[in-house]
């Protein structure tokens, strides 16, 4: 049996690879890959949790975060889309509408 | 055998996870990430929660994958010329800011697993679809039927945002 330990840890790694995608990146999409990333290894932390408690409480609360998952690519995406056709970019450095 | 099977899926996984961020064509991203889905299913499949592995190869690398490369797809985006040209200090602080949370989270993870209690005999049956029915259609069925009102405002919010208004295009020309 593998220690609860390692599946934190690679959680955690998880994480730190997708906030430094959303940092270092500039192209709208792949900073919102990157925080599907991100929402992944908090669910794996969940998962684990539940496992190793033998509770399904936390399995529970990854099913519901897939759901508001699913609803937030496709708001994000419907934006970009929408930023796209009026800007004619996905590059975030190029859309400073809101920049005073 | 669970150690080794763990081991190739982590490195997966976190090389998978690498390639995304590091790679300039985002259709190649995508594919990257779609595998990186895969493996962390395989992971849920080692932590015994078969429902939750199943769903999210279905959702995550079938439903909103495929989403993604539509989009993409869509757009016709270039290739990135290069992902690093310019403020080089911003990518300092950003690998920075990344150590620092990684070794943030590693320090709190000390000591995680002796708080809890010894493997339970209820981890083999925790995760099938049964055990997750049984809590899902009685204690949380309020927020499964929330979740399916998210679900439709989410569908209809992206279509009034996504739709092509032709009426006020031509007005502002």
């Amino acid at each position: 049996m593998i220690e609860i330990d390692w599946y934190l840890a690679l959680s955690a790694v998880l994480f730190t690879i997708g906030l430094i995608g959303v940092l270092i990146r500039r192209n709208a999409i792949v900073i919102f890959m990157c925080v599907e990333l991100m929402l992944n290894a908090v669910n794996l932390t969940l998962i684990s949790f539940s496992s190793y408690h033998g509770d399904v409480t936390g399995q529970i609360l990854v099913f519901f975060s897939l759901a508001v998952a699913a609803a937030e690519a496709v708001i994000g995406l419907a934006i970009i889309l929408a930023i796209f056709r009026n800007n004619i970019s996905v590059d975030i450095t190029k859309v400073n509408l809101l920049r005073w | 055998m669970d150690t080794f099977i763990f081991i190739f899926l982590a490195v997966l996984t976190i090389g998978s996870g690498l390639g995304m961020v590091l790679n300039k064509n985002t259709v190649n991203s995508a594919l990257f990430l779609v595998l990186n889905m895969v493996s962390i299913a395989g992971i849920y499949l080692l932590l015994q929660a078969q429902f939750l592995a199943l769903i999210q190869i279905l959702v995550y690398a079938g439903a909103i994958m495929v989403l993604f490369l539509f989009v993409i797809m869509l757009l016709n985006l270039d290739d990135e010329k290069s992902l690093f040209n310019k403020m080089r200090a911003k990518y300092v602080f950003a690998f920075f800011l990344g150590v620092i949370t990684l070794s943030l989270i590693l320090y709190s993870l000390e000591g995680v697993a002796d708080l809890l209690p010894e493997i339970s005999p209820e981890m083999e049956t925790a995760g099938t679809v049964e055990a997750l029915g049984d809590v899902l259609y009685t204690d949380y069925l309020f927020a499964f039927e929330m979740t399916a009102i998210l679900l439709t405002a989410a569908v209809v919010g992206a279509l009034m945002i996504a739709q092509y208004k032709k009426s006020n295009n031509g007005a502002s020309e």
